[in-house]
């Protein structure tokens, strides 16, 4: 175990979101919506890629589709490893979903589905930056505008 | 072309071809005699909102193809008022007719109402997001008035920035190759994501701030109402208030071809003197929504192929 490492300690199994932008790291843990699971979260740590990232590493937990696309809209870069036994089994980046599915709260006040209860549909329009297509009511938005449900 | 079973939502939905065929079915249904072709069959016009004319309009079309229709017009007597989910209004409604014409003033709510239904929806207007027959109608005097839509030089002028119907002109224009003149003081301009839309077409257009910069070159002059609510300071509208007014005097030396248009109603941005003019097409721009949603309900319906 070398230093860098030990200032996020590892788990036996579970989780570790890596490379995530620093100022994203806690709306990543909001994402997660940790329960009893133990996790431990290293944040303005030094990267070679990134100067600095965060990190996120959760016990006994594999993370859902939902929330690996709600990851891969405010964190693109990160990394997600699976860790069985503390070894990492898998390793890959978050891949950004073409369509969000009751993911996203639409920025449009006067969109229907800010006003009935209707499953809200995003379809991404644009990856860098990343842009967002209401399917109901048509309104486009940006990273800066988006609320995750 | 099949259009049966398909919802009219949003120009944006729409391509070339099917403009062209929508238009061109238009054309024979106001050239041909009456025809029964909806006989038997049932308009339901769902007016969440207030909007005589273009409720009119559809109920006119669906009567002069020998439909009927049913509907309300205010949804203050209806379930709405009770709570009813419009997904729900949408599912039992669509159970007394055929195809539903609807207006609602929350934006997507067509293309939920679509979502709900088993029948073809059209859009009368949700919010200030899509009204597609408008666009549709406005095509159909362009291509009335000029007898083309290719290669048009086309002005706009006033509330740009929040005016849905030159939002969709504009998108829709986009596919004939037209050359376009955005008029409007700058805190009204065309708003940057439609501009960049048009620059990733390779569509020219230009922006200006007065109708006599262009108001010569072009072939169609579409006029929109600039609204005192649109500014927060009430100096701001007093300076540009005149400044988007047409005039007859304002139209001498433009080509012999101009038509100029507007959404209506309109308050004061076209001056009562242009009225006579040879110029002004805006009433019969209205009376041809007629033969545009006349076409749009034969084809949904399937009874035109």
């Amino acid at each position: 175990m070398n230093k860098k490492e030990m200032k996020v300690p590892g788990i036996e199994s579970g989780t570790v979101i890596d490379h995530i932008p620093s100022e994203s790291t806690f709306k990543v843990l909001d994402i997660l919506k940790i329960g009893d699971e133990l996790v431990t979260v290293g944040n303005n740590l030094s990267s070679k890629k990134m100067g600095k990232k965060g990190i996120i590493k959760v016990s006994d937990k594999m993370l859902k589709k939902e929330e690996l696309d709600k990851i891969a809209l405010i964190a693109p870069q990160a990394t997600i490893n699976e860790i069985k036994n503390f070894k990492v089994v898998k390793k890959r980046q978050v891949q950004m979903p073409s369509l969000f599915l009751g993911m996203i709260k639409c920025f449009n006040p006067t969109c229907i589905t800010r006003h009935q209860d209707v499953k809200t549909k995003f379809i991404l329009i644009n990856k860098k930056p990343v842009e967002l297509k209401c399917h109901y009511c048509e309104s486009v938005f940006d990273k800066e505008q988006l609320e995750l449900l | 072309m099949n259009f049966k079973g398909k919802d009219i939502i949003s120009i944006n939905d729409m391509k070339r071809e099917e403009i062209i065929y929508i238009l061109e079915t238009a054309e024979k249904l106001e050239r041909g005699k009456r025809q029964d072709l909806m006989k038997g069959k049932i308009l339901g016009t769902l007016f969440f909102e207030p909007s005589t004319r273009t409720r009119l309009s559809f109920e006119s079309a669906m009567k002069k193809l020998g439909g009927k229709t049913i509907g309300f017009a205010d949804p203050s007597v209806s379930a709405v008022k009770k709570g009813e989910s419009l997904w729900d209004t949408i599912k039992v409604t669509a159970q007394y007719c055929d195809v539903i014409a609807m207006r609602h003033p929350l934006e997507g709510s067509a293309r939920l109402a679509a979502e709900a239904a088993t029948i073809p929806i059209i859009n009368g207007g949700d919010g200030p997001n899509q009204h597609p027959t408008q666009t549709l109608l406005d095509l159909y005097t362009i291509k009335k008035t000029q007898g083309k839509l290719t290669g048009l030089k086309i002005a706009m002028s006033g509330d740009l920035k929040y005016g849905r119907t030159v939002h969709s002109l504009t998108i829709a224009l986009s596919l004939f190759g037209c050359k376009l003149y955005f008029i409007a003081p700058e805190i009204l301009q065309m708003p940057k994501h439609i501009l960049e839309e048009l620059d990733k077409k390779n569509i020219k257009y230009s922006l200006h701030e007065k109708i006599e910069d262009v108001v010569k070159e072009v072939d169609i002059l579409y006029s929109t109402r600039i609204q005192k609510e649109r500014f927060a300071d009430e100096r701001e509208y007093e300076k540009v208030k005149n400044v988007y007014i047409l005039r007859a005097e304002m139209l001498k030396g433009v080509k012999k071809n101009l038509r100029v248009m507007h959404p209506l109603p309109r308050v004061n941005e076209i001056s009562t003197d242009v009225d006579t003019t040879p110029y002004a097409i805006y009433f019969e721009q209205a009376t041809n929504g007629i033969p545009i949603r006349m076409a749009l309900l034969a084809l949904v319906s399937g009874v035109i192929k």
